[in-house]
C-alpha cells in the first residue's frame, strides 16, 4: 500500500540522516521490529510523519536521545532465564575461580538487571573483589537507570523467583531495601562495575575479557551487523573465555563459530578455544 | 498464491491446534506461523508435542529462519514473533502487547506488512482481545480473515472481539477449518 511504501522511504531516509548526524547506525537493524518501534514512537511523538520528525531530530539532541530510547528495546530482568544463570553458577564460576582476576563485558546491558545479577552471583561464589564488570549500552538514558540500581518494587517478586530457581544461596531480600513502591539494590553491589556508553554498530572493542555477555541484543540486528558484533566480541575475548548469548540466539552458521564450543547444548554459553 | 497462514490462539489452544493441524497433509502448500499465549506447555514443548501428532512439521520458531511450506512455526515463550518481507522470521523481547508476549497483534501486523494480500489470518479460541486489531490490519492490507465461530470456541472473547472489528471472510468451526485452509491454499487470494 502507498502508506506503507511512504513509511518505508521515510524511515530509510531518517535512519541514514541519523547515522550521518550522530553516528548511531540503525540501518542494519532487523526490519520488522525496527519498523514497529518507529511506528510506536511516531504515534506517541506528536509528529505527523517521520519526515516531519526528521528536521527536529537532527537539531535537538534531547529529542534524539528520547528517540533512541523509544526505538530500542530495553526490557530486562534480574536472573532472566534462571537455568542460564544456574549453568553460570555451577559450571562457569568454578572455572572463573581459577583466575586471580576476571574481566567481564556486558554489552547491551539496558537498565542493568543482568549486571547486578552477575555481581550477586560472583560474590556468592567467592569471587568478591576479584572481578571488574564493564557494562555498556548505546543508550545514555538506560545507563543512568542502571547506575541507580532502583527498580519497581513489583518486579521483585519475579526477580526473587528467578533468583531462587537459578540456585541463589541467600534470601534475595538481603540484596535490596524497599522504599515506597521502589526497591534499591544494595550499594555495595555497584563496586567494581563501570557503566559506559558504547555503540556495538560503530565503536571498537574492549580488550582482554574473560567473559562477554550479550543477551537479547543481536536478535534486533540483521545478519551482517550480527557478524560485525560477533567479530568484535571474538577480538575482545581471551582464549578459554566465555561468550553468553540469549536463549534464542546462537553461533550456528556464524563466521566465528569454529573457534567456540557450547558449554552444554542449549545453554548459549560458548567457550573460546585455545588455538 | 498465498505466502503464509498466521494464527493466533490462547485459552484452549492446545486442543484447538491439534484439531486444526493434525488433518493437514505433510505437503500443505503454505507455511503456518502461530502465536499461542502462555499455557502450561508453550514454545518448544508445545511444538514437540504437536509435531508428534501432525504430518506437517511443527517446530519452535528460530530467528532468521526462512519459512517453508509444510512447516508450522510456533512463537517461543517470552518472545514476540515477527515475519520479514523476505520470508524470514525475527524475534523481539520488547514488552508485552495486550498483556501478551508473544502477541498475536505483533505477528499479524508484521505479516500484513510483509505479505499484503497474500496472507491468511486466523483467530481461534482465547480469552482477552489480542489479535483483533492485527486481523483488522491484515484485512486493510487485502488479506483474508478467518475467525473461529465464538459459539464453537472454548473461550469466546478473542474470536468475539475480532468479529466486532472485522468483517470476516469466513467464520468456521474447528472441524471445518482444515478443509477451508486447504481449499484457500489451492485457490490463492481472490
Ligand atoms: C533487550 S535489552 C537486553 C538487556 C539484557 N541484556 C537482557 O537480556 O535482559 C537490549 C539492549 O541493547 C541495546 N542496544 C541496541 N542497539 C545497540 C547498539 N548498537 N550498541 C549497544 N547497545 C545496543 C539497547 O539500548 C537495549 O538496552
Amino acid at each position: 500500500m502507498e502508506n506503507d511504501e511512504r513509511f518505508a522511504i521515510e524511515s530509510d531516509l531518517l535512519l541514514e540522516a541519523i547515522y550521518r548526524m550522530y553516528g548511531y547506525d540503525f540501518r542494519e537493524y532487523a526490519e520488522a521490529s525496527i519498523r514497529r518501534r518507529l511506528t510506536v514512537w511516531l504515534a506517541g511523538s506528536g509528529f505527523a510523519s517521520l519526515s516531519e520528525a526528521q528536521g527536529k531530530l537532527l537539531r535537538d539532541r534531547a529529542l534524539f536521545d528520547q528517540f533512541v530510547r523509544g526505538i530500542t528495546v530495553n526490557v530486562s530482568e534480574m536472573f532472566r532465564d534462571p537455568l542460564f544463570f544456574r549453568a553460570l553458577r555451577e559450571q562457569v564460576a568454578p572455572r572463573l575461580k581459577t583466575y586471580s582476576f576476571v574481566k567481564i563485558w556486558h554489552a547491551g546491558c539496558a537498565t542493568g538487571q543482568e549486571v547486578y545479577s552477575m555481581a550477586i552471583l560472583l560474590q556468592e561464589e567467592g569471587l568478591g573483589g576479584r572481578y571488574r564488570i564493564y557494562a555498556t549500552d548505546i543508550n545514555e538514558d538506560v545507563l543512568d537507570q542502571a547506575r541507580e540500581g532502583i527498580y519497581p518494587l513489583q518486579d521483585m517478586r519475579r526477580f526473587t523467583e528467578n533468583y531462587q530457581k537459578s540456585g541463589g544461596r541467600r534470601d534475595f531480600a538481603d540484596y535490596y531495601t524497599a522504599r515506597y513502591d521502589h526497591a534499591m539494590l544494595m550499594p555495595a553491589l555497584k563496586n567494581d562495575i563501570v557503566f559506559a556508553a558504547h555503540n556495538l554498530a560503530v565503536d571498537a572493542d574492549f580488550g582482554e575479557m574473560n567473559m562477554v555477555f550479550c543477551r537479547n541484543v543481536l536478535i534486533y540486528f540483521k545478519a551482517s551487523l550480527k557478524e560485525r558484533v560477533l567479530r568484535l566480541f571474538d577480538r575482545a575475548l581471551l582464549p578459554g573465555g566465555f561468550l553468553c548469548l540469549g536463549t534464542k540466539e546462537t553461533l550456528e552458521n556464524r563466521q566465528i563459530a569454529g573457534s567456540y564450543d557450547e558449554l552444554e547444548r542449549g545453554t548459549r554459553i560458548y567457550v573460546k578455544r585455545y588455538l | 498464491m498465498f505466502r503464509a497462514v498466521v494464527m493466533g490462539v490462547s485459552t484452549g489452544g492446545m486442543q484447538a491446534l491439534k484439531r486444526v493441524l493434525a488433518p493437514l497433509p505433510a505437503v500443505f502448500p503454505l507455511p503456518i506461523l502461530i502465536v499461542q499465549h502462555m499455557s502450561p506447555i508453550s514454545g518448544n514443548g508445545l511444538a514437540t508435542l504437536l509435531d508428534q501428532l501432525c504430518l506437517v512439521r511443527v517446530k519452535e520458531a528460530d530467528e532468521e529462519e526462512v519459512i517453508n511450506a509444510g512447516h508450522v512455526y510456533i512463537a517461543p515463550a517470552n518472545y514476540h514473533l515477527l515475519v520479514e518481507s523476505d520470508g524470514s522470521l525475527s524475534l523481539s523481547a520488547e514488552k508485552a502487547v495486550n498483556f501478551a508476549r508473544p502477541s498475536v497483534d505483533v505477528l499479524f501486523e508484521s505479516a500484513a506488512l510483509a505479505f499484503g494480500p497474500s496472507v491468511i489470518g486466523v483467530i481461534l479460541t482465547g480469552a482477552g482481545t489480542d489479535g483483533g486489531r492485527g486481523l483488522q490490519f491484515i484485512k486493510a492490507h487485502g488479506g483474508t480473515a478467518i475467525i473461529q465461530d465464538p459459539a464453537d470456541a472454548e473461550a469466546a472473547s478473542m474470536p468475539g472481539y475480532a468479529l466486532s472489528l472485522v468483517v470476516a471472510d469466513h467464520v468456521v468451526t474447528l472441524t471445518d477449518l482444515p478443509e477451508l485452509l486447504q481449499k484457500l491454499a489451492a485457490l490463492g487470494p481472490s
